[in-house]
C-alpha cells in the first residue's frame, strides 16, 4: 500500500497526474455516449418494472418438493393470471403473479398451499394494488425535484452557482446511467430500486462535494497569481483529492457490495438486493462523474468569466515571455484550457506561500 | 520531529480533547443506561423482520370532496381502524398515518391475516336498527373501546333549526335521566332474563317487527322466520360481550336487512342487544354534530337527515314510539357495535333530531363525527399487503446482519491496509458510532415507535461507508499536511478546519437527501431514510467529539508523532517534502520538486 501512499504523495504534489481537465472532451464524449445508450435502451427496451408497479402478488413458499414447472402451472390455474416462479436458495419457491388483485389473493394462496403441499401459514405473501408502485414512483419524482432544488440552492451558497449547476448535471448523469443500466441489463425495478436510486442523490454528491471543496480552496486566491490558469488549478485539485475520492468510493462500495452479495446469494431476491444493486451502480457512476464530469464542467463554466479569461491571457503571456527569454518553460503540471495532454514536468523553484497562504 | 511532551496543553479551541471525549462518553453511558432502565435492549423489529402482516391503505379522494383527506379525518380513521383491529384480540397492532393520505396497519404475527384485512379496509357501516331486546350488566374491560359511547341511556327528540322553538315544546320526554335509564335497563334485563327460558319473547318481537315493517327494505328471502329467529335467540344467549373477540365477530357477515345481535358499551358495563333490520343507514344522515343545548346546557348530538333519510327516520320513530321499553329504542350500530341507543317517545318528522342524555363533550362530538361520516370518514383502498412469516423475517434479519458484518469487515480491512495505525482510530470511531446508533434505535422503539425494518438495516449498512468516509477525509487532510513537511501535532490541528468543512458540507448534503426522502415517501422508504439521516447526524457527532479529540491525543504519543512506519503517518512513506525528493517520472532536467502550495 505504500505504493499507493507514494502515488498519493505524488498526486498531491502534482508530480504525477492525469489531465482530467485537458482531456475533458474525451470524457464528455464517453459520458454522452453512455447517456445516449442509456436513453436508447430505455426507449427501446424499457424498464422491467417489478410487480409493485403492475399490481399482483408475490408468494414465497417454504421448502417444497414441487418442481418449478409444476408450480407455475398450479399458480396460473389457481389465479388465472401469468405466473413467474423462481427457485430460491432455501429450496422454497418465489411465485410472482402479475395482475392478481389483492382481494382474491387469499384464495389463491390457499389453493397454492394445498397444491404445493405446504402449510398456508408458512407462505409469505406480498400483495400490491396496481397503483402502489406508481405512487412510490410519483413520490420519488417529487422527492427528486425537491432535493435537486434544495441542493442547488445549498451548493450555490456553499460554493457558487457554477459548481451547483455542474453538480446537478453530474447528478442527472448518474441517475441516467443507473436507469440505463437497469434498462440494458433488464434488472427488475422495484420500490427497493427507487430507494437505492434516491440514496444515490446524496451519495453521488458526497464525492462531488469533496472534489469541489478542494477546488474552492485551491482557487481561492487565483486572481492574485499569474502562474496557473483556472483549468490547471482545477485539474490539480482533482488530482490532489483523487486518493481521497478513490478511498471514499471504495469504502462506500464495500458495504453495498456485501449487501448485494448477501442479498443476491443468500435471499435470492428482495429488498436488500434491489436497494444495493441500484446503489452499487449509482455509486460507481457517481464516483466517475464527480471526477470526470463535474469538475471539468465547472472549468468550462468558469473559464467563460472575464476575470478568468484575463487570467489565462496573463498566464499565457507570462509563459511566452519566459519561453522567449529562453528559460525553461514554466508550465503547470496540468494543462491549460486547450488541453495539451501530458502533464508536463514541473519546475517550481520558489516555495512561496507554502505555509503562509494556507490558513 | 521531537515527540511533544505529554500533557502539554495545546492552545486554541480544539485543544480540549478531554472535554469532548467526556461528553461523548457521558452520552454513551446515558444512552446505554437508558436502554437498560427502560428494558429496551433491542430495537423494535418491523414486520418484515419479526413476521406479521403489514397493510398499506390509501385514502381515495372522492369527487366533490376535495378537502376530505385532511389530518383530522385521517386521525379519525386511524382511531376507528385501531379499534377494529384491536377488537380482534390482537395486541400491539399498530395503526398510523403516513404521509398525507396513507395509513399503515402493522399486525404482528400470530393473527388471522384475512380477518384483519376484512376489518381494516371496510368503510361506512353505520346503521340505525330498532332494539328488540337488551341485556346489560357485564363488566366492561377498562380500556376496551375508545369510542364515544354515551354512558346513560339517551333519548332522541326532534330539534328545530332554531334552538328555543318547536323542539322545546315537543320535548315531551326530555333526555333520559339516570333513573329512567335505570328502569329501561331493568325492564330490558328482566325481559332478557326470561328470554333463554321461553322460546318466544325476543324472536316474536323480531317477527312482529318484520310484519310491521313489511314495506321497509326487507325483501330478503329469509329461509323460515322461525328458524332464523331461534338461531338469533341462541346467538343472543351465547353472546359474551366481555370477550373482545366475540364482540368483534358478533356482527360479522350480517346483512343490513337481517336482524342481528350486537354488543355495546354502556358506561362501565357491556350490554348486548338483539336488533331488528337496519331502518336507516349512515348515508341517510346528512350531518350531525355534538353541541351544547341552549336550554339545558348539556351536550347533545344533533342530526340532520337527507330527504330520504328523514322519511325513513320518521317512520321508524313513529313505529318505535308506540312500543314499550326497550323496544322503543333504536340502536346506532357502528361496525357491529352499538354506540348509542336512544329511546323514542314520538315520531320524529322533519328531518332534524337530537340525541340527549349523558353526553360529555368528547362523547357528543365523537358520536356526531361517527354519524356524519359513517364509519370511516374516508374510503380506503389496499395498496399493499405484506405477510411475512416469522421464518422469513428471521432469515432476512440474519441476512442483513451478515451483510452488515461482512461490509464492516471489508471496510476495516481496507482501512487497516491503507491507514495502518490510523485505522484503529477509524475503527474505534465506527464502534462508537455503532453504539450510539444502536442505543438510540433501541430507545426510539419505545419513544416514537421506531421499528427497524429491512430497508432500515440497509440504511445502517450503507451508513458504514458514509461514516468511514469522513474519517478518510480527515486522515487524508492530515497526510497532506505532513506531506507539506509539518510534524504531526500541527498537522492534526491544521488539517481539522478544512476536513471539518468538507465533512460538514458533504454530510449536510447526505442529510438533506435523507430528510427529503423521509418527508415525501411512505412506508419502507421512510425507515431507510430515517436510519440514513440518523447515522449522518451521528457521524458528525462522532467526528467532532470523538475522532478529532482522539487524534489530538494520539498525536502526542511517540508512536504516531514520530511517524512510526505502522502508524500510517510516516512522513517518508507519505513523501513529505523535506527531505527533498526528486521527481521520478520525468527526466527532463527538472531540478527540484518542492511543491508550490496548492493555492498557487
Amino acid at each position: 500500500m505504500s505504493k499507493l501512499g507514494d502515488l498519493g504523495a505524488k498526486l498531491y504534489r502534482g508530480e504525477v497526474g492525469y489531465d482530467f481537465v485537458g482531456k475533458r472532451f474525451l470524457w464528455y464524449g464517453v459520458s454522452i455516449l453512455i447517456t445516449i445508450t442509456a436513453i436508447v435502451a430505455l426507449a427501446v427496451q424499457g424498464l422491467n418494472m417489478g410487480i409493485e408497479f403492475k399490481g399482483g402478488a408475490v408468494f414465497t413458499t417454504p421448502k417444497t418438493a414441487v418442481s418449478v414447472a409444476k408450480a407455475t402451472e398450479d399458480a396460473e390455474k389457481a389465479s388465472g393470471h401469468d405466473a413467474i416462479v423462481q427457485e430460491l436458495g432455501t429450496g422454497g419457491l418465489r411465485i410472482q403473479i402479475t395482475g392478481l388483485d389483492t382481494a382474491s389473493a387469499a384464495d389463491v394462496k390457499k389453493q397454492l398451499a394445498s397444491d404445493l403441499k405446504v402449510d398456508q401459514a408458512g407462505i409469505n405473501a406480498d400483495l400490491v394494488g396496481p397503483s402502489w408502485g406508481e405512487q412510490i414512483a410519483n413520490k420519488a419524482w417529487t422527492g427528486l425535484g425537491v432535493f435537486m432544488i434544495l441542493v442547488v440552492i445549498y451548493l450555490a451558497i456553499a460554493f457558487e452557482w457554477r459548481m451547483a449547476v455542474a453538480a446537478l448535471i453530474a447528478l442527472i448523469h448518474d441517475l441516467t446511467i443507473t436507469v440505463g443500466v437497469y434498462a440494458l441489463v433488464g434488472f427488475e425495478v422495484t420500490p427497493g430500486t427507487v430507494i437505492g436510486l434516491l440514496t444515490i442523490l446524496g451519495y453521488s454528491l458526497y464525492d462531488t462535494v469533496v472534489v469541489f471543496d478542494g477546488l474552492k480552496e485551491g482557487s481561492k486566491d487565483i486572481t492574485k497569481q499569474t502562474r496557473y490558469t483556472f483549468s490547471e488549478i482545477a485539474n490539480r485539485s482533482i488530482n490532489g483529492t483523487l486518493v481521497r475520492s478513490i478511498n471514499t468510493t471504495v469504502v462506500a462500495l464495500l458495504p453495498v457490495g456485501a449487501l448485494l452479495f448477501i442479498g443476491g446469494g443468500f435471499l435470492g431476491a428482495g429488498m436488500l438486493n434491489d436497494i444495493s444493486l441500484s446503489l452499487f451502480v449509482g455509486l460507481a457512476a457517481g464516483a466517475y462523474s464527480s471526477i470526470f464530469i463535474a469538475t471539468p464542467l465547472v472549468v468550462d463554466l468558469k473559464e467563460r468569466e472575464p476575470g478568468m479569461k484575463a487570467l489565462k491571457k496573463r498566464v499565457l503571456a507570462k509563459r511566452e515571455a519566459a519561453a522567449a527569454r529562453g528559460e525553461s518553460p514554466e508550465e503547470g503540471y496540468g494543462s491549460d484550457a486547450e488541453g495539451d495532454g501530458e502533464g508536463g514536468p514541473q519546475i517550481v523553484a520558489q516555495t512561496q506561500g507554502r505555509a503562509g497562504r494556507r490558513r | 520531529m521531537a515527540a511533544p511532551k505529554k500533557g502539554r496543553r495545546p492552545t486554541g479551541a480544539q485543544g480540549r480533547p478531554g472535554r469532548a471525549l467526556a461528553i461523548i462518553l457521558i452520552a454513551m453511558v446515558a444512552l446505554t443506561a437508558g436502554m437498560f432502565l427502560t428494558k429496551q435492549t433491542t430495537p423494535r423489529l418491523g414486520i418484515d423482520l419479526a413476521g406479521g402482516t403489514s397493510i398499506t391503505l390509501k385514502a381515495k379522494s372522492e369527487p366533490g370532496k376535495p378537502d376530505a383527506i385532511n389530518p383530522t379525518n385521517m386521525n379519525t380513521a386511524v382511531g376507528i381502524i385501531e379499534r377494529r383491529v384491536n377488537g380482534l384480540g390482537v395486541t400491539e397492532a399498530e395503526v398510523q398515518t403516513q404521509g398525507k393520505d396513507h395509513i399503515i396497519v402493522n399486525i404482528p404475527k400470530g393473527m388471522n391475516e384475512q380477518q384483519a384485512r376484512e376489518q381494516v379496509g371496510t368503510t361506512a357501516q353505520l346503521y340505525f336498527r330498532p332494539v328488540l331486546a337488551f341485556t346489560s350488566g357485564e363488566p366492561a374491560a377498562p380500556n376496551a373501546s375508545p369510542s364515544g359511547s354515551p354512558s346513560g341511556s339517551p333519548s332522541a327528540s326532534p330539534s328545530g333549526s332554531g334552538a328555543p322553538k318547536a323542539g322545546d315544546g315537543k320535548k315531551a320526554s326530555p333526555s333520559a335521566t339516570p333513573s329512567s335509564s335505570a328502569t329501561s335497563q331493568g325492564r330490558a334485563l328482566s325481559e332478557a332474563l326470561k328470554a333463554p327460558g321461553s322460546p318466544t319473547p325476543s324472536p316474536s318481537a323480531s317477527e312482529s317487527k318484520k310484519a310491521d315493517d313489511n314495506k321497509a327494505p326487507t325483501p330478503s328471502a329469509t329461509p323460515s322466520p322461525d328458524a332464523a329467529a331461534s338461531a338469533l335467540q341462541a346467538k343472543f344467549a351465547a353472546l359474551d360481550c366481555t370477550d373482545e373477540k366475540q364482540r368483534a365477530t358478533a356482527a360479522q357477515g350480517v346483512k343490513p336487512e337481517d336482524p342481528m345481535v350486537a354488543c355495546g358499551q354502556r358506561g362501565d358495563t357491556w350490554g348486548k342487544w338483539v336488533l331488528g333490520p337496519a331502518a336507516v343507514n349512515g348515508q341517510d344522515v346528512d350531518d350531525a354534530k355534538g353541541q351544547i343545548d341552549q336550554q339545558s346546557g348539556q351536550w347533545i348530538v344533533t342530526m340532520q337527515f337527507t330527504d330520504k333519510g328523514a322519511d325513513k327516520f320518521a317512520k321508524i320513530t313513529g313505529d318505535l314510539a308506540a312500543k314499550q321499553p326497550p323496544q322503543n329504542q333504536f340502536a346506532i350500530v357502528l361496525d357491529g357495535q352499538v354506540i348509542s341507543d336512544p329511546s323514542v317517545s314520538q315520531a320524529l318528522t322533519g328531518g332534524n333530531a337530537q340525541i340527549s342524555g349523558g353526553f360529555t363533550q368528547q362523547s357528543a362530538q365523537d358520536l356526531g363525527n361517527m354519524l356524519s361520516y359513517g364509519a370511516l370518514p374516508l374510503s380506503f383502498q389496499e395498496d399493499s399487503v405484506t405477510t411475512v412469516t416469522a421464518a422469513l423475517g428471521g432469515e432476512q434479519l440474519k441476512a442483513g446482519l451478515i451483510a452488515g458484518a461482512i461490509g464492516l469487515l471489508l471496510v476495516v480491512i481496507y482501512l487497516l491496509v491503507y491507514y495502518r495505525g490510523l485505522a484503529f482510530i477509524a475503527i474505534v470511531s465506527l464502534l462508537v458510532s455503532a453504539i450510539l446508533t444502536y442505543t438510540i434505535m433501541a430507545l426510539l422503539g419505545k419513544g416514537i415507535g421506531f421499528a427497524l425494518n429491512l430497508p432500515a438495516v440497509c440504511g445502517a449498512i450503507v451508513a458504514i461507508g458514509i461514516t468511514a468516509d469522513s474519517f478518510i477525509v480527515y486522515f487524508e487532510r492530515i497526510r497532506d499536511e505532513i506531506r507539506e513537511g509539518r510534524t504531526l501535532r500541527p498537522a492534526v490541528e491544521r488539517a481539522w478546519p478544512r476536513a471539518r468543512r468538507t465533512i460538514l458540507v458533504s454530510d449536510f448534503v447526505s442529510f438533506l437527501a435523507a430528510a427529503v426522502l423521509f418527508i415525501v415517501t411512505v412506508g419502507k422508504v421512510q425507515g431507510f431514510a430515517f436510519t440514513l439521516g440518523l447515522t449522518t447526524l451521528l457521524d458528525v457527532v462522532v467526528v467532532f467529539l470523538f475522532t478529532k479529540p482522539v487524534m489530538t491525543l494520539l498525536a502526542r504519543t511517540k508512536f504516531f508523532s514520530s511517524g512510526h512506519p505502522w502508524s500510517g503517518l510516516d512522513p517518508k512513506r507519505l513523501g513529505a517534502k523535506p527531505p527533498l525528493r526528486r521527481s521520478r517520472r520525468t527526466g527532463s532536467g527538472t531540478v527540484s520538486a518542492p511543491v508550490d502550495a496548492k493555492e498557487a
